[in-house]
């Protein structure tokens, strides 16, 4: 066992597929935000010209929405295990400051996801089956027609609630990895750092080297 | 379609004022329709469609005098039939031509995300241009009088224009022009509820008590107005709203949440990237690094595997080396 003086990423964090399985919801939620935006709001509507038009955003997008609920489906499934809630993570909860201050060394030990990554996992969790629910409602080609005139209008709503959450979620989500150096070549590279498994999720660092202490 | 004559009040999904230099001096233009004079026959149905070029698929009779059914793509404008009960224990036909209400708070130009796809011109017309429209049916979910039909064939919102051609070039709307028994009449809007109201005292002298004007003030009034018997309960014309205003959840969805929602996301990107500018990056150090380390070596010599020094050590399954 060696591990480099160059701070080498020697810890395997994400496996070939789960990074796959990631970046095909990353990309069909940027082209959705993208297009989504384009039909919410006048100001966004020349994103619609990104997809061949306005008509063309309308019929690409709930097409798209099926492919990205999928792909969570199996991203949720396989990470729901990793994201349940602890007591520890109520009291990292509890300092919110000292996380935002980069002063982990106040902070509880953390395991594979700390609190802030849990609540966005289950955030996401909540809107996706409302975005994806809320969408097959307000999909006139299809459905719509289904449905009563009182759910469309709920429909609409939820779903645009929804996806502002999301987007708002989503935006915390790359600004973290941005701002905590050495996350984002986990899902690139699917390695980190020995020093930033110790640091960053210290709990999960030592189920990896001490299994028999779990 | 776009025309050039009638200058635009509000359009679809624009933040920016449409062209509206030019003033109908004589204020905007509306369409009475008096049920009281309605014979049911029809021919503004027929005029419509000769009109407007619009031919639907031969239907199925449902066992009423309603042909088609319902509103669609090519029935821009439907007679419906309702037999109503009255106290006295007497059957009245209660009979309405059913269309687009030209707004003067369109639900459906609220709801539209595709610009210019509905405009509401300064003489009060509301008329879809079907070549900005993209299809989605927002226009449907937005209509308190449930009329824009999506067509079947090229996915695009259709309805009543209020013959805003034949109004352009100073002609009234074709069914107006057909009407036999002068039930339908169009004007400035002024002398249309003027009209009524002579209309009103000549039913209620004849014992329609309830007679009226049905220009609901939920929309701020409509530039289609009908006169009815039974002005107390427009319900009973086949389901006309009571009192139709724009969904609270459509002023939401498409009024307060639009701005609301567009500052919140720009307020958490702009969150992310002050932190970043005043905090700063959170890294990992060489101490770090070397904490790990020390924790590995630890572990390695607390737990000696069977082919000995650490360097050796099968990495544990979450182990691998980059190099190799």
């Amino acid at each position: 066992m060696r591990i480099d003086k160059r701070r080498e990423a020697t810890i395997r964090r994400y496996t070939a597929g789960e990074r796959s399985n990631h970046w095909i919801v990353a990309l069909t939620f940027v082209l959705l935000a993208l297009s989504g935006l384009a039909l919410f709001h006048p100001s966004m509507f020349w994103m619609s010209a990104l997809f061949g038009g306005g008509t063309w955003t309308r019929i690409l997008h709930p097409f798209l929405g099926v492919v990205m609920f999928l792909a969570f489906l199996i991203l949720a499934v396989k990470f729901w295990h990793h994201n349940l809630m602890t007591w520890s993570d109520r009291e990292w909860l509890r300092h919110g400051r000292d996380v935002l201050t980069n002063h982990e060394e106040n902070l509880p030990d953390v395991g594979r996801y700390n609190a802030g990554q849990k609540l966005l996992f289950f955030l996401m969790v909540g809107c996706l089956v409302l975005l994806l629910l809320s969408g097959i409602v307000i999909w006139r080609t299809y459905f719509s027609a289904f449905f009563p005139i009182w759910a469309l209008r709920v429909a609409s709503v939820v779903h645009a609630v929804c996806a502002f959450a999301l987007i708002c979620g989503i935006i915390v989500h790359i600004y973290a990895a941005v701002w905590v150096k050495g996350s984002v070549q986990a899902m690139t590279r699917g390695t980190v750092t020995p020093g930033w498994a110790w640091k960053h999720h210290r709990t999960w660092f030592r189920e990896n080297f001490r299994p028999g202490d779990k | 379609m776009a025309l050039q004559s009638l200058d635009i009040v509000r359009r679809s999904a624009t933040t920016t004022p449409s062209p509206s230099v030019r003033e109908p001096v004589t204020g905007s233009v509306a369409k009475l329709i008096d049920t009281t004079k309605c014979i049911g026959c029809k021919a503004c149905q027929a005029a419509c469609m000769e009109w407007n070029d619009l031919r639907g698929d031969v239907g199925t009779n449902v066992g009423v005098y309603d042909n088609p059914a319902d509103l669609d793509e090519h029935t821009w404008t439907l007679m419906r039939f309702s037999e109503y009960e009255n106290p006295n224990g007497n059957l009245e036909w209660l009979i309405r031509k059913d269309g687009c209400m030209h707004c003067e708070d369109p639900g459906c130009l609220k709801a539209c995300p595709a610009p210019g796809a509905i405009v509401q011109y300064a003489n009060g017309i509301v008329d879809f241009h079907e070549e900005n429209c993209i299809g989605c049916g927002y226009c449907i979910t937005g209509c308190p009088f449930n009329i824009p039909r999506i067509s079947k064939q090229d996915h695009k919102a259709y309805k009543c224009t209020l013959c805003s051609d034949r109004v352009a070039v100073g002609q009234e709307p074709a069914c107006v022009k057909t009407c036999p028994t002068g039930a339908i009449v169009f004007g400035t809007k002024t002398d249309m509820i003027q009209h009524a109201e002579e209309r009103i005292v000549d039913l209620k002298s004849r014992g329609f008590e309830k007679a009226g004007l049905y220009n609901p003030a939920g929309v701020s009034g409509t530039h289609v107005m009908y006169v009815l018997h039974h002005a107390d309960q427009p319900s009973l014309y086949h389901g006309l709203p009571d009192d139709p205003h724009i969904s609270p959840l459509v002023s939401l969805w498409k009024g307060l949440a639009k701005p609301l929602a567009v500052a919140g996301m720009a307020i958490a990107a702009l969150a992310g990237f002050f932190h970043y500018i005043r905090v700063g990056p959170n890294e990992t150090g060489p101490e770090d690094e070397a904490a790990a380390e020390d924790e590995i070596v630890r572990w390695g010599r607390d737990n000696p595997r069977p082919r000995g020094t650490p360097d050796e050590v099968v990495p544990p399954e979450e182990v691998r080396d980059e190099n190799r």
